[in-house]
């Protein structure tokens, strides 16, 4: 059976990371935020993959699942807290939260 | 099998740049599912086929579905959309992507270091959840806990006065 290097896989890992911290730093949509984080996380997630494979152990899917768990629970209360902001302010602008000034 | 490795892979980063560059919410989450989707043909290519289909079914489905709700909840129109192309400019996004980009040298150089090649072998769910409910068994119920205090926040976030 063929080989992956696994330099391949955390290269992967690695953009995708990256593509998600630009995403959360350039955007100003808060449900765009939300899905850049979960872009990140899901990059993480990748990486612990490789690792599994690599070692040929199951502890890294196991911490996939970890991120998993994770993920679920941020997502929930970052809706709950969307919905919140939107019934308030009217608009999804993360510059509409910046009155708590110094 | 490395072919399909390296076409998911391509999939995937191609559908995540265009989630960032996306305007219409709707179209941005789609592009998200296929970049979900693809990592987990990624990972079922690495031989974690329990892990791939975690993916599919709690991300790409229970996930993405809880932010369709919200974003139909929402309901942003055509107003929302020319708002974030004006947001899109090249002097809001130039920034962040020269520091993300030496965040990625710094990675891939680090990364470089290492010289191996996987042979995937099957991880099955047997092994999995043998340790998961063996010496892993307290994170299990961590991890239990931190779904229901989601889940009460959550409710308690969204409830109306």
């Amino acid at each position: 059976m063929e080989s992956i290097p696994i330099e391949h896989g955390l290269i992967l890992a690695a953009i995708l990371f990256s593509i998600g911290l630009i995403g959360v730093l350039t955007r100003r949509n808060i449900v765009f935020v939300l899905m850049s984080l979960e872009i990140m996380l899901n990059a993480s997630g990748l990486a612990f993959i490789v690792a599994a494979s690599r070692w040929g152990h199951a502890e890294g899917q196991i911490m996939f699942l970890m991120i998993l768990t994770l993920a679920a629970a941020e997502v929930a209360v970052g809706l709950g807290l969307i919905i919140q902001m939107f019934r308030r302010y009217k608009t999804v602008d993360i510059n509409e939260l910046s009155e708590m000034k110094g | 099998m490395i072919i399909l490795f390296y076409l998911a892979a391509a999939v995937a980063i191609i559908a995540t740049v265009a989630v960032v560059l996306q305007t219409n919410i709707v179209h941005g989450l789609l592009y998200l599912i296929l970049s979900l989707l693809a990592v987990a043909v990624i990972f079922y290519v690495l031989g974690a086929p329990f892990a791939a289909v975690l993916e599919a079914i709690v991300y790409a489905g229970a996930i993405m579905v809880l932010f369709l709700f919200v974003i139909m909840m929402l309901n942003l129109g055509q107003h929302t959309q020319n708002q974030e192309r004006t947001w899109l400019t090249p002097r809001g996004w130039i920034g962040p992507s020269i520091m993300a980009a030496i965040l990625l040298g710094q990675l891939l150089n680090v990364i470089s270091g290492i010289d191996y090649e996987i042979v995937p072998t099957q991880v099955g769910v047997m092994q999995v959840s043998a340790l998961l409910f063996g010496p892993y068994v307290l994170a299990v119920e961590l991890a239990s806990i931190l779904l229901l205090a989601g889940l009460v926040a959550a409710y308690h976030l969204a409830k109306t006065k």
